[in-house]
């Protein structure tokens, strides 16, 4: 316990806000690299991802780059490719590695969103006169939204878990306390550091689980039955009947 | 009844058994094991010496042990065992008998508060803070410590001897180096204090050399045995202030061995010289011989075998 407090007496240290590796840049750093590679593997994998759930093929492919890509071990690819693309590249690599760390969970999370619908809905869209395009947007994503979104929750808690590495390349982040505590035996420090990337990943962990929760659609979150909320979808289905009756 | 279920489940068993025979067959050793019979250093001839996880370390520790053998000693290699952290404990305990270390460095583990900096103040400091049950033999001329090291162009172009010269390049001058370096007093708060030098800091770790020589950093810490003083332009800058902490190679013993052996590795310490170490880096890197080959050829050359 006297660890954690002197962790705790390292991180509220007014030094903490001063210099090249104040906290508030380490966090900016890690931040940064973390929303970029997110990114970039969301232009990536979601777009495959809703190609293989819509046409429902490619899934096996799918599924097998996903299990591989995530037995890579990201620090050796991470100092390879660094060796590979030189000093002067190392953002890139370094980034190069965290999307593809972030690429299988996106991409399970795109497709699988997209075959949990029942395909009773999907005829029922296309009995309507949809469009494929329109049932593409209108109801597959929407209701895939929220196993995406889970998708992406658990791709931003694993890069922001990794980013920590990139310390170790000179690009800063929450690592650096860390990697620069080991050497110096300074264990305040490294709990300190610790203690930042777990605080971190938790907030982003929750702010990512409302996301999901939001992201169901109004229709099927009042319309599941058993749900405390069922009083809520039969007062939103009388205040339909009531405005369709008065429109 | 024999079900496609219970039949799939036998063979798994089977498998798994025959896994974990296999598995338990080829075992391979542990190299932080204990010697079966050694618990405290009091054992039969067979001495043990360790090395750390580093071409360089690893080729001292082979002169070492060959020389040992020469001497007719029982010698049992357990090279690449790691950091400090993973091989002081066994050495601490008499696991280890002998281990090829660095002065400097050494000591900042024992005792981060000491302030010597010149090898004999460090060698000096470093038997005091030694625990009890271990013994620095002599210190080599050899050394791997800190440097900051600039590329002979920039020296020529700066007009760059001392480390104190750098105050007078107009450029800002950013110096690279393992992340704690950052934090160590031979740091760029210590140039500043020490020469009046103002440095900006740039954590290289493992590509500083690679950076120095992009022109990304301008000064790198490239450590004093590097082959990359052999194979590429580059230059120390001195330090007449002891600045940078003297971090020679020491050879660290069991203090119930060490009057036994003092005598064959002193001999070897007296002969390492800074030269040669890096000129051993070179054949082990750019070369690609085996530490024990440059072992051999070394202590041949010298006559200690």
């Amino acid at each position: 316990m006297n660890l954690f407090a002197d962790a705790f007496a390292w991180l509220f240290s007014p030094e903490r806000l001063e210099g090249q590796y104040a906290l508030p840049t380490l966090l900016g750093q890690h931040l940064f690299y973390t929303v970029i590679s997110v990114l970039i593997a969301a232009v990536i994998a979601v777009p495959i991802g809703w190609a293989i759930g819509h046409t429902g093929r490619g899934r096996e492919v799918a599924v097998a780059i996903s299990g591989a890509a995530r037995a890579i071990p990201s620090f050796g690819l991470m100092v390879l490719l660094v060796l590979v693309m030189g000093v002067l590249r190392v953002p890139e690599a370094a980034t190069i590695t965290f999307v593809l760390l972030a690429i299988p969970s996106l991409l399970a999370g795109a497709y699988t969103g997209l075959e949990a619908i029942d395909r009773r809905v999907i005829d029922a869209a296309r009995a309507t006169g949809m469009t494929q395009w329109q049932v593409f947007w209108k109801v597959e994503v929407p209701l895939g939204m929220p196993l995406l979104i889970g998708g992406l929750r658990s791709a931003t808690l694993q890069v922001i878990a990794t980013v920590t590495i990139a310390a170790y390349v000179n690009l800063g982040g929450l690592g650096w306390p860390i990697i620069q505590g080991i050497p110096l035996q300074r264990f305040d420090q490294v709990l300190g550091g610790a203690i930042l990337v777990a605080v971190l990943a938790l907030v982003v962990d929750l702010l990512l689980a409302l996301a999901q929760r939001m992201a169901v659609p109004t229709g099927i979150r009042v319309a599941k039955p058993g749900t405390p909320s069922r009083r809520a979808g039969r007062r939103a289905a009388a205040q339909t009947a009531a405005s369709a009756a008065s429109a | 009844m024999f079900t496609a279920r219970r039949s799939r489940l036998a063979l798994a068993t089977g498998v798994a058994l025959a896994a974990s025979l296999a598995l338990a067959g080829c075992s391979s050793s542990n190299p932080l094991d204990t010697p079966t019979d050694d618990s405290s250093g009091g054992d039969s001839d067979t001495i043990v010496i360790g090395s750390q996880a580093y071409y360089s370390n690893e080729i001292i520790a082979e002169i070492y042990a060959q020389a040992l053998e020469g001497a007719g000693y029982d010698v049992d290699k357990q090279f690449n065992i790691g950091q400090r952290d993973a091989y002081m404990p066994d050495l601490e305990s008499g696991a280890i008998d002998l281990f090829p270390e660095y002065t400097g460095n050494l000591l900042e583990y024992f005792d981060d508060s000491a302030d010597a900096t010149s090898p004999e103040d460090v060698y000096a400091a470093l038997q005091e803070a030694l625990p009890e049950g271990l013994t620095a033999l002599d210190y080599a001329e050899a050394s791997d410590q800190d440097t900051y090291t600039v590329t002979k162009e920039f020296a020529a172009a700066n007009d760059l001897t001392t480390i104190a010269d750098l105050a007078n390049v107009s450029e800002e001058v950013t110096i690279g180096g393992a992340p704690e370096f950052e934090q160590r007093p031979y740091g760029p708060a210590g140039a500043k204090e020490v020469y009046g030098v103002d440095l900006a800091f740039s954590a290289t770790g493992d590509t500083t050399l690679e950076s120095l020589l992009a022109g990304e950093i301008q000064v790198a810490d490239i450590y004093s045995a590097d082959p990359a003083f052999e194979t590429e332009d580059i230059v120390a800058l001195e330090d007449p202030k002891s600045l940078i902490l003297a971090s020679n190679v020491v050879p660290i013993a069991s203090s119930d061995i060490a009057d036994e052996i003092a005598d064959v590795i002193n001999a070897v310490s007296a002969e390492l010289s800074a030269e040669d170490l890096v000129a051993m880096g070179v054949e082990s890197t750019v070369d690609q011989k085996s530490s024990e080959d440059i072992a051999k050829k070394w202590l041949t050359d010298k006559g200690l075998i």
